[in-house]
């Protein structure tokens, strides 16, 4: 039930330590020079035997997955860019014909760019700078045309405005996709649009119209949020609770409502009550343990330093898993950047 | 010619202090933060050629890091940034590899799962999913 303990030097490389006072070896130090007795070369070999992935959970929109044997440099590489670097279609240019609701135009264009449009920006290209104009490889072009008028239909007496009026409210239903050149052709089956069909964008009363064109383009959320693909994505680490000695009677009962329920459980064992860590991974660390004089000295709490959970939730434009793929394929893409211009720099 | 070259935005830039050898240089990263400078950083440190590595960004409203190499022996520090580049690239095909192996894995079993609980009744969906598992095993 005890697990053997770790070796010290073990402990400090591999494991972030929740102490009492703060929180204890948060930095990597597996580099070369280091440790006696430890090789921290980078080797690619021992790197592919140790690195591990496993899915926890996958749906339409939501990803979890555990990945193990990689530093926090890299793995925080790949959240970063999941969240600012992997490129989207958004609308960036509003041309407002006409807007005679009581929503300001510039709130009303706002609005329109924040709203996740379904298409694949693996098939667009980045608007040159200065392009005002856009052609069918680098630009969407939808339109959003509504007039609100009275319903004529309304009972005498009738005070709701979804009786009295007809399109009072402007939803992303609204959007149409407006093909430019062979558009139509290569894309015709996948409906290009608004991912969501219910966001509220303005509301009318009658006479008031919205008469508006506008440009999607590929763009990353280093430059506006609006282009980031996800909703979340972030990682924890595997939390890790050892109990150093074995704990019975009340002292269990209270150590287990210590932590997140599912993590320690009781168990009877020839007639006395013994908590035993079922599953550390439910944690939140909340370290409250730390605040029973009595229970603090009986367990360890610790994270795994190189074993992190992703979460990845996507806004619908692309799947999660193909999200996380191409954030690895950005970072490999830097580099090669910079091994191009190395090489080239030489060459002069 | 120079009109060009100020034109031509630079990516990569390379400053070496008067006298210093080809081992200390700081090599200046243009468009890029803590993503890439970070993870290849770690990457530059994990070779015991290298005496010292770090980086800092100049200033939140400059989009550039100052990425400073110093080696041992004299090794040009152009040399081990190739290395960390080849190494960060090495690490992150295997991700990749590693994921998308997995993906496919789990979603042949997905299917394979679904065509075999009873809860799916669309006929439709059924044989989409049985010719999408034999068109991945021919």
């Amino acid at each position: 039930m005890m697990a053997a303990p770790m070796r010290n030097v073990d402990e400090i490389r591999d494991r972030v330590i929740l102490g009492e006072f703060g929180v204890r070896n948060v930095h990597s130090t597996d580099f070369p020079g280091n440790y006696p007795g430890y090789d921290d070369t980078w080797d690619l070999r021992k790197f592919k035997k140790n690195f591990r992935l496993n899915i926890a959970h996958m749906d339409e929109n939501t990803l979890e997955f555990d990945m193990v044997g990689i530093d926090a440099a890299i793995a925080n590489a790949f959240r970063r860019i999941l969240l600012a670097e992997v490129p989207t279609m958004a609308i960036e240019k509003v041309f407002i014909y006409n807007n005679t609701s009581i929503i300001q135009d510039e709130i009303l264009a706002h609005r329109l760019g924040l709203v996740p449009i379904k298409a694949d920006p693996r098939l667009f290209e980045y608007r040159n700078a200065g392009d005002e104009e856009g052609t069918e490889i680098d630009t969407i072009q939808l339109q959003l045309k509504i007039k609100c008028t009275r319903n004529t239909r309304a009972a005498k007496d009738s005070s709701d405005p979804k009786e009295l009026y007809l399109n009072h409210m402007v939803y992303s239903k609204d959007i149409t996709w407006v093909p430019i050149g062979n558009q139509a052709d290569v894309f015709g089956d996948s409906k290009i649009g608004p991912v969501h069909d219910d966001i509220l964008l303005a509301q009318l009363r009658p006479g008031q119209e919205l008469d508006i064109v506008m440009h999607c383009v590929k763009g990353i959320g280093k430059d506006h949020a609006k282009f980031s693909p996800v909703a979340t994505a972030s990682y924890r680490l595997l939390p890790e609770i050892t109990l150093l000695q074995t704990v019975e009677g009340e002292k269990a009962e209270r150590l287990k409502r210590c932590f997140s329920a599912g993590v320690i459980e009781v168990e009877n064992i020839n007639g006395e009550q013994v908590a035993k860590v079922v599953n550390s991974r439910l944690d939140t660390c909340s370290r409250e343990v730390l605040r029973h004089d009595d229970l603090k000295n009986l367990v360890k709490i610790g994270r795994v330093r190189d074993h992190f959970i992703f979460s990845v939730e996507s806004t619908g434009i692309l799947p999660p898993e193909v999200l996380v793929s191409e954030a690895i394929n950005v970072l490999i893409a830097k580099c090669q950047k910079f091994l191009t211009e190395l090489e080239s720099s030489e060459m002069e | 010619m120079a009109a060009a070259d100020t034109e031509k935005k630079r990516v990569l830039e390379m400053v070496q202090a008067a006298g210093a050898d080809e081992g200390c240089v700081t090599f200046v990263l243009h468009e890029e933060d803590h993503t890439l400078g970070n993870s290849l950083r770690y990457m530059v440190m994990k070779n015991p050629d290298v005496e010292f590595c770090g980086y800092s960004i100049t200033h939140p409203s400059e989009s550039k890091i100052n990425f400073r190499i110093q080696t041992r022996g004299g090794l040009p520090a152009t040399e081990t940034l190739r290395k960390g580049l080849n190494d960060l690239t090495d690490a992150s095909k295997h991700v990749l590899h590693t994921f998308e192996e997995l993906r496919n894995r789990d979603q042949v079993t997905g299917m394979w799962s679904t065509l075999q609980s009873e809860t799916l009744t669309d006929k439709n969906h059924r044989l989409r999913a049985a010719a999408w598992i034999l068109s991945i095993q021919n």
